[in-house]
C-alpha cells in the first residue's frame, strides 16, 4: 500500500539512479517538468471534451459524439485542426508582443502548477513560501491578457483586455484575503505544511479539513468565486464575452497561439482549483479513515476533477454579469466578507484556549453566526443596488 | 437572500444533466445521418420539372413559355425553346424546352417560378443533400436531372398534387368534350349536307 502511494517518488529515484551523480539534479527537474506537462496536457484534453459533453447534457443535447467512442477523441481532432490552421498576425499588430503574449500566460501558469503538493512527498518544487510564490506568478497572467489585447490593435481585443485587467485585479483582492485565514490558522506559507495541518480526523471519522470550519467554509466560498473570476470563466467571462466583444483579447489569435492561450486558461483553472483543494479541501488527504488505502495523488486529482465539474456546472447555469455588477460584487460584497472572515478566523484562532466541554460547539456557532449575519446583510445591500435604477452617465 | 436564485438554477441544470441520461425523451436532437425527420409537406428546396406518364421527354408539361425564366429574381433559370412542337397533355401541339437548366447555387428557393407557371410544370423539390466536389458544373442541373414524374410530386406535396391533377383532369375532360363536340359538330356538318337539297325552301 505504501509502495503504491509512493510509486512515482520511487520511480523517479529509480530512473535517476541511471544518471551520473552530477546530472541527477538536472534530470530530476526535467522529469518533473515532463510529468507536469504530460499530466496537465492530458487533463486539458479530457476537460475540454468533458466540458462540452456536460454542457450539452445540461442543455439536453448530446454534445460531441462523432469522433471515436462517445466522441472522446474529439480533443485530438480539435488539436489537429488548431495546429494546421493558418497563424494570422494582424498587419498593424505589435508582432513581438503579439507573439510573446501566449508564452507570458503559459509560463507563469506552469510555474504556479509546480508548487502544488500532488500527493504525499509529491511536490515538484518544495517552497517555504509556496503560497506566496503561487500568487506572485499567478498575478503575472494579467500581463499576458493585456499584452494580447494591446498588441492586437483591435478595439475588441483592447476592450476585452481592459475588462480583463479590471476584473482580475479586483478579484485578486478577495482571492488573497480569503487565503490569509488559512495562513493565520496554519501559521505557514508552505503548501506542504498546510496540507499536513489538515490531516487527521476529528472524533476519529470527521476529516479535519479547513472547509469544515466556519472560517474555512466562508474562505472556500470566497476563494471559489474569486477563482472563477481569476480564471475568466462564466459567469465572469466578460474579458472574452463572445456575444459582446467577439472573443475579447483572443480575437486576433488563431491557430497554435490560440490553442496555447486556451490551454493556458485551462491550466490556470487547474492551478487555482488545485490551490483551493490544497488550502481548504485537505489536499491529498483521504476524506475518511477507512479510505486511506487509496493513494494520495488519486485523492488530489479526484477533488480537482470535482472542482472542475463544479466550474462547468456553474458555467452551464448562470448568465454573464454586467461590468458594474461585477465590480460592485467584488468591492461591496466579497471584500467586506473576506475581511469579516479574517476577523472570524482570528476569533477561532484565539478561542482555542477555551478548554471547557462544549467549547468547540460554542466557537463553531459563534463564528458561523457572525459570518451568516454579515452574508445576509451584505447580500441585501447587493440586492438593493441591483434593484436601483441604473444611471447612464455617458449614454444620455 | 443572495444566492438562492443561483442554487435554484443549479438544481435545475443538475436535473437536466441527470435527466438526459436516464430519460432519453429529454434529448431533442435528431442525429441526422442515422436518424431523419419525415419531410414536411410544405418544405421546399429547389425547383424540378414535372412530367406525366413514363417518358420524361414526351410527358414533360413545360411548354418553354419562359415566364419563369423572366420572373426568376436571381435569374438562375436558362431555357432554350425547341424548333419543333410536341403534343401536350390535352393533345395540343406546343413547344418544349430543348434545354432547361437551373443553377441551384444561385437559386434562392423563393418559389416564384412555381407561382407564375401557368402549366403546373415546375414545382418545388425537397432534396437537400446536394453537396458536390464541383461547385460550378455539378450545381447546374440539366433537364434530365430536373425532370421528375408526377408520382414523385404526389409523394412530396399530396394536397397540392391532387388539386393540380383534379384541375388538369377537368381541363382535359373539357378539352376532350370540346373536341368530341367539335368532332360531333364536324360529323354533323359532314352529315348535314346530305339532307340539305331536300328542303332548300325552308331556309328561304
Amino acid at each position: 500500500m505504501q509502495s503504491l502511494d509512493q510509486i512515482f517518488v520511487t520511480g523517479k529515484q529509480w530512473l535517476l539512479a541511471f544518471l551520473p551523480e552530477a546530472l541527477q539534479p538536472v534530470g530530476s527537474i526535467l522529469l518533473v517538468i515532463a510529468a507536469i506537462f504530460g499530466v496537465f496536457a492530458t487533463l486539458f484534453a479530457v476537460t475540454t471534451i468533458l466540458e462540452r459533453k456536460i454542457l450539452g447534457r445540461i442543455q439536453n443535447r448530446f454534445g460531441p459524439n462523432r469522433v471515436g467512442p462517445f466522441g472522446f477523441f474529439q480533443p485530438a481532432a480539435d488539436g489537429i485542426k488548431m495546429l494546421t490552421k493558418e497563424d494570422i498576425v494582424p498587419r498593424d499588430a505589435d508582432k513581438i508582443i503579439h507573439f510573446l503574449a501566449p508564452l507570458a500566460l503559459i509560463i507563469p501558469v506552469a510555474l504556479a502548477l509546480s508548487v502544488l503538493p500532488y500527493g504525499r512527498n509529491m511536490v515538484p518544487v518544495e517552497f517555504d513560501a509556496g503560497l506566496l510564490f503561487f500568487f506572485a506568478v499567478g498575478a503575472s497572467t494579467e500581463l499576458s491578457v493585456f499584452m494580447a489585447g494591446w498588441s492586437s490593435r483591435n478595439k475588441y481585443s483592447l476592450v476585452g483586455a481592459m475588462r480583463g485587467i479590471a476584473q482580475m485585479i479586483s478579484y485578486e483582492v478577495p482571492l488573497v484575503l480569503s487565503t490569509v485565514t488559512v495562513i493565520m490558522i496554519v501559521g505557514s506559507l508552505s503548501l506542504v505544511k498546510i496540507v499536513e495541518a489538515q490531516s487527521g480526523f476529528l472524533f476519529g471519522f470527521l476529516p479535519s479539513w479547513h472547509v469544515f470550519t466556519p472560517w474555512g467554509f466562508a474562505g472556500f466560498f470566497l476563494f471559489m468565486i474569486a477563482a472563477t473570476a481569476e480564471s475568466n470563466r462564466s459567469p465572469f467571462d466578460l474579458p472574452e464575452a463572445e456575444s459582446e466583444i467577439i472573443a475579447g483579447y483572443l480575437t486576433e489569435y488563431s491557430g497554435f497561439k490560440y490553442a496555447l492561450f486556451f490551454m493556458g486558461e485551462y491550466w490556470g483553472m487547474f492551478a487555482i482549483s488545485g490551490l483551493s483543494v490544497t488550502l481548504f479541501l485537505g489536499g491529498w488527504n483521504a476524506p475518511f479513515p477507512f479510505l486511506q488505502f487509496i493513494p494520495s495523488y488519486i485523492w488530489f486529482f479526484t477533488k480537482l476533477v470535482l472542482i472542475i465539474f463544479t466550474f462547468i456546472w456553474l458555467r452551464g447555469t448562470v448568465p454573464r454579469l454586467r461590468l458594474d455588477q461585477l465590480m460592485s460584487f467584488a468591492w461591496k460584497f466579497l471584500l467586506p466578507l473576506a475581511l469579516t472572515n479574517i476577523v472570524v478566523a482570528a476569533i477561532w484562532f484565539f478561542s482555542r484556549a477555551l478548554q471547557f466541554p462544549g467549547a468547540l460547539g460554542l466557537r463553531w456557532i459563534f463564528c458561523a453566526a457572525i459570518l451568516a449575519v454579515s452574508y445576509v446583510w451584505l447580500g441585501r445591500g447587493v440586492a438593493q443596488a441591483q434593484r436601483a435604477k441604473r444611471v447612464y452617465q455617458y449614454a444620455e | 437572500m443572495l444566492g438562492t436564485g443561483i442554487i435554484k438554477g443549479m438544481v435545475e441544470t443538475a436535473r437536466n444533466f441527470v435527466g438526459s441520461y436516464h430519460d432519453p425523451e429529454r434529448l431533442t436532437t435528431v442525429q441526422y445521418p442515422e436518424e431523419r425527420l419525415a419531410p414536411k409537406e410544405n418544405g421546399r428546396s429547389f425547383p424540378f420539372l414535372v412530367f406525366d406518364g413514363n417518358d420524361q421527354q414526351a410527358g414533360l408539361r413545360c411548354v418553354a413559355c419562359q415566364i419563369c425564366e423572366k420572373e426568376c429574381p436571381p435569374q438562375c433559370i436558362y431555357i432554350n425553346k425547341s424548333k419543333d412542337k410536341k403534343p401536350d397533355y390535352v393533345g395540343k401541339l406546343q413547344f418544349y424546352p430543348a434545354t432547361f437548366d437551373i443553377d441551384i447555387s444561385v437559386c434562392m428557393s423563393c418559389q416564384i417560378c412555381v407561382e407564375v407557371c401557368p402549366f403546373e410544370a415546375i414545382k418545388m423539390d425537397q432534396v437537400f443533400e446536394l453537396s458536390t466536389s464541383d461547385r460550378f458544373g455539378k450545381l447546374l442541373l440539366h433537364k434530365p436531372q430536373l425532370a421528375k414524374p408526377n408520382e414523385y410530386f404526389h409523394q412530396l406535396h399530396p394536397t397540392d398534387a391532387n388539386e393540380v391533377d383534379a384541375r388538369l383532369g377537368e381541363e382535359k375532360r373539357k378539352a376532350e368534350a370540346k373536341a368530341a363536340a367539335a368532332a360531333a359538330a364536324a360529323a354533323a356538318k359532314l352529315a348535314a349536307p346530305k339532307p340539305a337539297p331536300d328542303e332548300p325552301t325552308k331556309a328561304t
